[in-house]
């Protein structure tokens, strides 16, 4: 079929839209297996960041540095061909699976500092009513003074959550067929640049906007009655 | 004789440089009620933090029930399970209500099952006046209500001693006496109990024994009467003058000889 035909090209083209609709798919699910690594790294490494042991405490300040301070670009060539030359091709990963990866671990490191900030922020006094109680070190963490920190930390959250969405935008260097990849083989074929990427822009739109209005109802549900939430 | 409840040997804690604590032993015996006083920045708060380890004494020993609790080897949780804390800022967990608030360290460190400790909780918060109030979280309650939630929370416990850092100093005046009130019931019911309180007619009334603390070390000592009436240490005397209120203080201090009784 040729798809310039009735007036040339146009995105609503079925056939192009179906390309878009599973271009979609792969990039939600980049960003949502790439937030959800990036979340359980951020937990693990951003509580190891307060810890007075430094064992636990240096490597996943390393992991911050390292992560925070190279470009996620770069990373994600790494993981796709750095490791399999360094594993002599045993561990070849699927263009999709390194960018999941690249991703979720790049994530993770902003998360830990959300998380760390989040922990932080809560006031001493909870630590220490909770440990005047009997309760240990972990038990106090986990029951008392992270639930406390993720409720603040959930609109800093929300923030890297959709950024996770628009950096799975450079799985199409690894040629993942997700939506920047799919309007830059698009474009190339029909050099029709600024509808292409308008629409490529207007879908990472709506899968932003979802997810914030999503985060909100989060926020919401979790809200500490008396607290926060200035009207 | 049973052994005191708690004792303290030579007690010492330096923050850096500044010597807070400059040796404290004393002993607190059961059913006693210990109302500590003095200047801020004395080390009543510092010394009563000691006992529980909240703040690690940087030398010298704290015994509870005839045991060291201070050094390496001890298991501190299982120690702070018996003793219950009251602090100035309350320091309910805000994320959870005023029922949970009690049961999480009832089911966690006591192993409680939910149904066993919602069970003591409705008797602590019904002990406190606050049986209506179990399913507030503290953002909604008044100071006074904090409190008593938090009094509630180290009750629930069934500790052998309570240890109230400045318990109404975060008040406002109207609010305070529901606190003494609940903490006054403790002291009639037998709670050995350790105070560090500005409430100088709360802790007439309440005290078996007063101890003044300045400069880190316990200055004077001695039975309420005796320590309000007839106080020896002159940095006692000053102390007591400037706290309270020239018409409460005429109440407490007698007037110096050859001056009428206003």
């Amino acid at each position: 079929m040729d798809i310039t035909a009735n007036g040339g090209f146009s995105v609503f083209n079925p056939e192009i839209l179906t390309l878009y609709f599973k271009a979609t798919l792969n990039t939600i699910a980049i960003s949502a297996f790439a937030i959800v690594i990036g979340f359980s790294l951020g937990i693990g490494a951003g509580l190891a960041r307060v810890s007075k042991n430094p064992l636990v405490r240096l490597p996943a300040t390393a992991y911050v540095y390292v992560i925070r301070g190279t470009p996620l670009l770069v990373q994600l060539f790494l993981w796709f061909f750095g490791l399999a030359i360094v594993s002599g091709g045993a561990l070849a990963l699927e263009p999709i699976y390194a960018a999941i990866i690249a991703v979720g671990v790049h994530s993770g490191a902003y998360q830990a500092e959300i998380i760390r900030g989040g922990v932080n922020s809560i006031p001493k006094g909870q630590m220490e009513a909770a440990r005047a109680t009997g309760m240990n070190q972990r038990q106090s963490m986990r029951y008392v003074v992270l639930p406390q920190a993720l409720r603040l930390s959930l609109p800093p959250l929300a923030n890297e959550f959709v950024i996770v969405i628009k950096d799975s935008s450079l799985a199409y260097a690894v040629s993942v067929a997700e939506i920047t990849f799919v309007s830059y083989q698009l474009n190339g074929k029909y050099f029709e640049p600024f509808q292409i990427f308008l629409f490529a822009a207007f879908l990472y739109f709506c899968l932003t906007l979802v997810t914030g209005y999503l985060m909100r109802g989060v926020e919401k549900k979790y809200r500490i009655p008396g607290y926060g939430e200035h009207e | 004789m049973s052994p005191p409840l708690v004792q303290t040997y030579d007690l010492k804690k330096a923050f850096g440089t500044h010597q807070v604590l400059r040796g404290i032993t004393t002993s607190i015996n059961e059913k006693e009620v210990v109302v500590v006083i003095g200047p801020s920045g004395g080390g009543k708060s510092t010394f009563l933090r000691c006992l529980n380890r909240l703040t690690e004494p940087t030398s010298g020993d704290v015994f509870f029930e005839g045991k060291k609790i201070t050094g390496p080897g001890v298991d501190i949780n299982k120690v702070r399970a018996q003793m219950g804390m009251v602090f100035q800022a309350f320091n309910l967990f805000m994320h959870l209500s005023a029922r949970k608030n009690i049961t999480l360290p009832l089911m966690k460190v006591k192993g409680m099952t939910e149904a066993q400790a919602n069970a003591v909780t409705a008797q602590v918060l019904k002990r406190v006046g606050l049986e209506e109030k179990a399913d507030s979280y503290p953002g909604l309650l008044s100071g006074g209500q904090q409190q008593r939630v938090a009094i509630a929370r180290a009750l629930a416990m069934n500790p052998k001693l309570m240890l109230f850092d400045e318990p109404t100093s975060a008040l406002d005046p109207e609010l305070i006496g529901e606190v003494l009130d609940v903490i006054k019931e403790l002291a009639y019911g037998g709670m050995t109990m350790i105070i560090v309180t500005h409430e100088m007619g709360f802790a007439r009334d309440v005290a078996d024994r007063v101890l003044f603390i300045d400069q880190g070390v316990i200055s004077e000592e001695g039975a309420p009467d005796d320590f309000f009436s007839h106080p020896q240490n002159d940095r006692t005397k000053q102390f007591l003058r400037r706290l309270f209120v020239e018409e409460r203080a005429r109440d407490i201090i007698p007037p110096p000889a050859g001056q009428p009784s206003p």
